[in-house]
């Protein structure tokens, strides 16, 4: 057990370590400062600006930035629709796979193009090589560039400079962040034994029963890995996403995929900090998270490792690992581990099934996906983080007699409303109100466990596209046309609705003048204020989710504790 | 707003960046792939004495007989199936899979202790009769399925737990098996990151190679 | 021109103390509950309640429970005792409709007390008959509501005086009392800026004014006061209209998550019904009820706050109308609470109003009695406190007027000359600022000593203001005027100063008697020989670094700087020009008032966010009083830390908790938080730990309590 917590803990400490460097060298890059990438890069965006049409970049308002990401995304989901549905008179296609249902590629583009990347579908049987590296593997870069495009701009906003350009900001993260270290990466990855080919899937006779065949699929995966977690998209190329040992064959991989999984997240809170010239406030603001993450991986791993008491009882044990749905290469620490990152910054992708953690792990990965800010999506958690600042500041910082007031700026009516209907009025309608739906219109659910995990298998689809995580409670049969258009909605709704508010918060913010500070200030750097922002997060972000939790996971755990019937 | 040139920079910068990312970037690792790591890069693939390809170094097989350590039980069954009867069209592309059932679910119960029924149909054998039938003492690994359902692992413990059936099957010593077993476990990352596995199928290709030790 | 005669000061100097001089309206306070109780049914009107989205919330809630009290099965038939449900329903409308009551019964406290002090108010402002010059020359009587902006009348000696107006003409004592409370007459006569305004209202003492009206009917000073303290015009502050989106964005999100239980407790008692038992389903059905989630809901959202927001507006207006200040608006109010700096003028605010003359100091060879007689002869037609400070010493020190007055005529100060002085026949004599008498000495080709310096600093160290005295092109010498600093000013410097409020002196002083003021009295920064222009610029370079600016002012050339700077406060005995370009007005004229302005702006502030958290920190004992209850049959009772008897227990006790916070929370609400003059930070932490934690332990303990009281099991 010991063991298990010190991997635990080590990860912990690398990401922790990553942070700073990462977080410089982005600031850097959107501070026009220079990095060693610059010679190379300076005069090939400007290239790839120019065939673009952005010749002379200007700076955009909150409305033009967003409209140009809105312009951008539709072009790109129409695109990959279109990719999908002639998949079969495309190149690179050795399964000689057909075209999907529209639903389901509907479903599938949307869903990458919001860096969600819910599947409902498993990748080796639906997608040509080509679909996967073409269309998938392509918004993979421009949904996570999209996502550091928003926290750039939102940043900028915040610290009172001019929103940037959108199409810069896209060109530049996939230049200069994602498409540099994929290529180390993928390097690494194929090195460690992640297949990298278009060559078809090979048969080979099994060696106990030469009667009997295995079919090894395989493709152009390694590539698509790297991007898939350093993007925060979590889209398998597999089916079963990166427990298949060819996503993720060891413990090195394993480690890699986790370190990529958080480090744009949490290196953007010291972005913000380099920024807002306050290193302390972006190291205050990182321990919200921090703390909230390594609780969520306590309670996980510990139910992981204590295991099923049914089962325990069935082996004469007290304690037996639950390793349903895992691997023994990753084990209960890394898989709980897994499980927590991936719902914490909306990757998505799995080593282990969720639908078999045991509650707990239910339990602190769908609260991930509620709260959404820990550490957060690309780019958008970490604006989260700031807009339930501002919130915090607004419903405290009245408490000390002025106007509250955040980095100098008032917070006012037009941003209230921008916070408060991006944070808590997007989830109740993305998540519960489909969930509702679902329960109440006979015949759809198509749950495949019974009772309160049931509930938690719907909630965990619509929770997981609204918070565009894409990992799932993957035994429910989401399929369907049901579910492959409620869920469109939800992440369509969980995506742009809270990226266009946070670019006319920024927006409006950068255009207050700011209030000097004075010791009258209430100062949003202390571990006062830090903490009262957790209280605000706590009440305001997961209190709303409590009845579903109470009758999901946690009915479950109380279940499992009085013995399965 | 001028829609016109909303779109149309919508539509250029969509197909530069698809230039670089999904056809630049895959064509040079691809490259890279096949020149540099070319067993990596195409599956580590395992090759017979004719050199006909016999499995993945990386993906596990089904073994249940007492002749071979046995695997984890697996829902695809390793992406196997009957050649002459793949109606399921399983050898055209590979496939992965989980149970994804619940703790509570009783299924899994089920499933592991098996649940007897007079139409075989329907009944259920079960991962611990049928280990306790092979006299193996059961670890949670050789019960439980495995996420990819292509798991090439076992844990040390199963491993040992199996040593005394496959030595009688084959007549070997234990202390045999012991060493083919330290050989054929990976270890964890760095010492830290990860689980010790027992490579299933390479400990079982060891296995067909040695010679029996006392005829 | 004014004659010489001695007349009542058309300054009035605040008296006593503040706590003292704290106001108290002649108000029937007897029958405010009464009456308040009567209005808090009154508002149950649904076109009242619909202003407020929280309360509206509850409103509809209680009107569907009430139907499901007359029916039980109106939304569905449910398995249980039908007299058991009517009676749960009934109780839960009754619990519901107080806490509305309470919530009315908080904005009606609040508007009775102003109202009171509007009855008070209007009762001075009976119609009387107005006597309108019309543009021939003759006097016609008119009802004084026909008067108009503009129109001219006469007025004599025990009239009430018709509307607000500029006096144009004669001159006479009035009685403010109605509205100020000082009983003693002001002096009121045209061409001056301080004393040449008339409020409607107050009643003429002596002698007979014309005055032109300068507003309409209903727009006078009264009938504002009257609008504001009564809340007629009461519109939503920013900060209020802001917390109300959010109150409002907090409904919609718990009556989303609620409208979902039903379908989701309605799947898992599928499950039960097969794996558990009929029973358990049926309990987790009865559980989800409709007029359980309505509770539920009522419970969840920020009543509190929701309840008594506008009561904590109300109040902060009549905290300020207790103060005798009027505020044009909320938002100035609210502002005050924001100021960074304070403009103050020097004299009045930070120094007693009055510099006496303490000593002449001759120069130039001159001797003390010549010295003496130049000050008193430029100083005879100087009406000010300061003038005739300077007469009353020289004629103490045996001099008399050396000529006769018809000859003479009075030059009055100016702010841009600096001086003042008298003209006889050909003799021009001269006092003002030093540098100022040096100028014009020196224009007229004389020579200035080098004594004058020495004598202007001496006077300059000890804090006094130099007034330079001289005839034509010869210096006579220096007056030392004398200024005490308030006493207790500088505690409430400091105190300002640890609330992160800057204070900014403004004086017509040199700049050496300025720095030893500024320092005696411990202001943060100082202009010394400021013209009024200098305050308009002061306020300018403030606001471009992003401050809010709060200053006094009273004479009509303050008007441009009143209305630049974010918070004005207009002395009720200035012109009429500078009060228009204020948003607040004292009554008192008293200036010092700004900083209590400050204070109770800060105040409103506190209690509208405290309660906020309050309220919203009382959500977490509330869903652990109600969910593992109500769902207990779903196997999560062990959820239920509290021990609550059983889910209606815990419904009824969260209701009556809700409903009873309210109720014992309207004082707070009323009174304002207790404010007190600290850092930020250290006002977070306590209040912090007051009602945000307050707000998460307070209803675990209340609904504990509550729920072993009630006879439910």
């Amino acid at each position: 057990m010991l063991q298990g917590w010190i991997q635990i803990l080590l990860t912990l400490l690398l990401v922790v370590a990553i942070t700073p460097f990462l977080g410089q060298y982005i600031a850097h890059i959107f501070l026009g400062k220079r990095t060693f990438l610059d010679p190379l890069m300076t005069p090939l965006e400007r290239w790839l600006l120019s065939c673009s049409g952005v010749r002379s970049p200007e700076n955009m308002t909150g409305w033009q930035y967003a409209s140009a990401l809105i312009f951008s995304n539709a072009v790109m989901i129409i695109f990959i629709f279109l990719i999908f549905m002639l998949q079969r008179s495309l190149p690179f296609n050795p399964t000689q796979l057909g075209a999907p249902s529209w639903d389901l590629a509907l479903h599938t583009a949307i869903s990458f193009v919001t860096n969600t990347n819910q599947q409902h579908y498993s990748g080796e049987v639906t997608f040509s090589y080509f679909s996967q590296f073409a269309a998938l593997g392509f918004v993979m870069f421009t949904s996570a560039a999209t996502g550091i495009a928003v926290a750039i701009a939102f940043i900028r906003g915040l610290t009172g400079r001019p929103l940037g350009n959108f199409y810069v900001d896209l060109t530049q993260s996939i230049m200069r962040i994602l498409l540099p270290m994929s290529v180390v990466g993928a390097i690494i990855f194929i090195a460690a034994g992640i297949p990298e080919t278009l060559a078809p899937p090979i048969i080979v006779p099994t060696l106990e029963d030469p009667s009997l065949s295995q079919a090894i699929a395989r493709g152009p995966v390694a590539h698509f890995e790297i991007i898939k977690e350093l993007g925060e998209n979590g889209g398998g190329f597999f089916g079963i996403n990166a427990a298949h040992p060819f996503e993720n064959p060891n413990g090195l991989t394993n480690l890699i995929q986790l370190l990529l999984i958080l480090c744009i997240p949490t290196s953007l809170i010291y972005t913000y900090g380099i920024f807002a010239n306050n290193l302390k406030q972006a190291w205050l603001v990182y321990v919200i998270p921090f703390v909230v993450l390594t609780g969520f991986i306590a309670i996980t791993a510990i139910g992981e490792y204590n295991g099923n008491p049914a089962v325990n009882d069935l082996l004469g044990v007290d304690q037996a690992p639950n390793l349903e749905g895992k691997e023994v290469r990753f084990g209960w620490a890394q898989s709980a581990l897994y499980a927590v990152f991936t719902t914490a910054s909306m990757c998505g992708a799995v080593n282990s099934m969720h639908d078999s953690l045991m509650p707990a792990g239910g339990f602190a990965t769908l609260s991930n996906m509620f709260l959404q800010i820990v550490f957060g999506g690309q780019g958008t958690g970490t604006a989260y983080l700031f807009a339930y600042l501002i919130l915090a500041v607004f419903i405290t910082g009245l408490m000390v007699g002025r106007t509250p007031e955040f980095l100098g700026r008032k917070i006012e009516k037009r941003e209230v409303v921008l916070a408060s209907c991006l944070i808590l009025l997007v989830h109740p309608i993305a998540i519960l109100i489909p969930v509702a739906l679902t329960l109440a219109i006979p015949g759809i659910a198509g749950m495949s466990n019974p009772g309160f995990h049931g509930l938690s298998q719907v909630v965990y689809e619509y929770a997981s596209a609204a918070a565009n995580n894409g990992s799932g409670f993957e035994g429910l049969g989401d399929a369907t046309l049901w579910w492959n258009l409620s869920t469109s909605f939800s992440l369509l709704a969980g995506r742009y609705v809270p990226i266009v508010a946070l670019l006319l918060l920024a927006d409006s913010m950068s255009r207050k003048q700011p209030v000097p500070v004075t010791i009258g200030t209430l100062r949003t750097d202390t571990g006062l204020f830090i903490g009262v922002t957790a209280g605000v997060i706590l009440i305001l972000g997961a209190l709303e989710f409590f009845p579903v939790l109470a009758l999901g996971p946690i009915a479950e755990a109380f279940q499992i504790m009085r013995g399965i019937g | 707003m001028n829609w016109t040139r909303e779109v149309s920079r919508a539509v250029r910068s969509t197909l530069v960046l698809w230039g670089v990312t999904a056809i630049i970037y895959p064509l040079v690792m691809l490259g890279v792939g096949q020149v540099i790591f070319p067993f990596q890069a195409n599956g580590s693939i395992l090759t017979g004495a004719q050199g006909q390809p016999i499995g993945s170094a990386l993906i596990g097989q089904p073994f249940t007989s007492e002749r071979y350590f046995n695997s984890r039980p697996s829902t695809t069954n390793y992406s196997t199936a009957n050649p002459l009867a793949d109606e399921a069209g399983i050898l055209r592309t590979g496939i992965s899979g989980a149970s994804n059932l619940a703790p509570s679910n009783s299924a899994l119960l089920d499933r592991i202790q098996g649940k007897p029924d007079p139409n075989p149909e329907i009944a259920i054998r079960g991962e611990l009769p049928r280990l306790q039938a092979a006299g193996i003492q059961p670890t949670a690994d050789l019960i439980y399925t495995s996420g990819s359902s292509l798991d090439p692992h076992i844990t040390p413990a199963a491993a040992r737990a199996q040593i005394d059936r496959v030595a009688q099957a084959r007549e070997l010593l234990p202390s045999q098996l012991e060493e083919l077993i330290r050989q054929n476990t990976d270890h964890r990352f760095g010492g830290i990151w990860g689980e010790p596995g027992v490579n299933v199928l390479k400990l079982n290709l060891a296995l067909d190679m040695l010679k029996p030790s006392n005829s | 021109m004014p004659s010489m005669n001695e007349s009542p000061r058309p300054y009035r100097v605040p008296s006593g103390m503040r706590d003292s001089r704290l106001h108290t309206p002649k108000v029937n306070r007897q029958g405010l509950y009464q009456r308040a109780t009567k209005a808090a049914f009154i508002k149950l009107d649904p076109r009242i309640q619909v202003r407020n989205p929280v309360m509206f919330v509850v409103w509809v809630g209680t009107v569907v429970t009430l139907l499901l009290t007359i029916d039980p099965n109106l939304f569905g038939t449910l398995a249980a005792n039908i007299n058991q449900q009517r009676f749960l329903n009934g109780l839960i409308t009754l619990i519901l409709l107080f806490t509305i009551v309470f919530a009315n019964f908080a904005e009606a406290v609040a508007e009775g007390r102003g109202k009171a002090q509007a009855d008070a108010l209007r009762a001075t402002r009976t119609d009387t008959t107005a006597r309108k010059i019309l543009p021939t020359g003759t006097v016609q009587e008119t009802n004084s509501t026909e008067l108009r902006r503009g129109d001219l009348v006469k007025i004599m000696a025990g009239d009430l005086i018709p509307a607000d107006g500029e006096v144009v003409a004669g001159i006479g004592s009035v009685d403010e009392s109605a509205i100020t409370g000082e009983s003693a007459p002001v002096l009121k006569q045209p061409g001056t800026d301080i004393a040449s305004s008339v409020t409607g209202g107050t009643r003429l003492l002596s002698d007979e004014l014309t005055v032109r009206i300068t507003a309409d009917p209903g727009q006078g000073f009264i009938d504002r006061m009257i609008a504001l303290v009564e809340g007629a015009e009461r519109t939503k502050t920013p900060n209020e209209i802001a917390l109300t989106v959010l109150l409002a964005v907090l409904t919609l999100v718990f009556l989303i998550v609620i409208a979902n239980i039903p379908p989701i407790t309605s799947y898992i008692a599928g499950f039960l019904r097969t794996t558990v038992s009929e029973q358990a389903a049926t309990d987790l059905r009865n559980g989800s009820s409709i007029a359980i989630m309505i509770s539920l809901l009522v419970a969840l959202i920020p009543t509190t706050i929701g309840g008594l927001l506008s009561a904590i507006g109300i109040a902060g207006m009549d905290r300020v109308a207790q103060f005798n200040v009027i505020a044009t608006s909320g938002r100035a109010v609210e502002a005050c609470g924001d100021i960074n700096t304070l403009v103050l003028d020097k004299t009045g605010t930070i120094t007693l109003g009055n510099r006496l003359a303490a000593e002449f100091i001759p120069v130039n060879g001159h001797s003390l009695e010549e010295m003496a007689q130049m000050s008193l002869n430029a100083s005879v037609f100087d009406e000010t406190p300061e003038g005739r400070s300077i007469v009353a010493l020289a004629e103490r020190s045996g001099v008399a007027v050396s000529f006769a007055p018809q000859r003479a005529e009075g030059i009055e100060f100016s702010a841009r000359t600096r001086m003042s002085g008298t003209n006889v026949e050909n003799q021009e004599i001269r006092k003002g600022a030093v540098d100022a008498i040096r100028g014009f000495v020196r224009s007229r080709g004389g020579h200035v000593p080098d004594t004058l310096d020495a004598a202007y600093e001496r006077v300059s160290r000890l804090g006094g203001t130099p007034l330079a005295v001289c005839q034509n092109n010869d210096i006579y010498g220096v007056i030392y005027l004398k200024d005490t600093v308030k006493p207790g000013i500088k505690e409430r410097f400091d105190q300002l100063r640890r609330m992160g409020v800057r204070t900014v002196m403004l004086t017509g002083d040199n700049r050496i008697t300025a720095a030893v003021i500024a320092q005696e009295a411990g202001v943060d920064d100082f202009i010394a020989e400021a013209t009024p222009e200098d305050k308009i610029e002061v306020i300018r370079a403030e606001q471009a670094q992003g401050k809010l600016v709060a200053m006094t002012g009273d004479g009509t050339n303050d008007a441009p700087a009143l209305a630049q700077a974010n918070v004005g406060l207009a002395m009720n005995s200035g012109t009429q020009a500078a009060k228009e370009a204020a948003n607040m007005v004292d009554l008192d004229s008293d200036p010092t008032k700004l900083i209590d302005l400050v204070t109770i702006g800060k105040q409103l502030l506190i209690t509208r966010g405290a309660l906020t958290t309050f309220s919203v920190a009382n959500d977490i004992a509330k869903y652990f009083a109600i969910i593992p209850t109500i769902f207990a049959a779903a196997g999560i009772g062990a959820l239920n830390i509290m021990g609550l008897k059983s889910a209606n227990s815990a419904i009824i006790s969260a209701l009556i908790y809700n409903a009873l916070i309210i109720l014992v929370l309207i004082p707070l609400a009323l009174q304002g938080v207790q404010f007190r003059p600290l850092t930020a930070d250290q006002l977070l932490r306590r209040n912090v730990l007051i009602y945000g934690l307050g707000g998460v332990i307070a209803p675990f303990v209340a609904i504990k309590l509550i729920d072993v009281i009630l006879p439910f099991s």
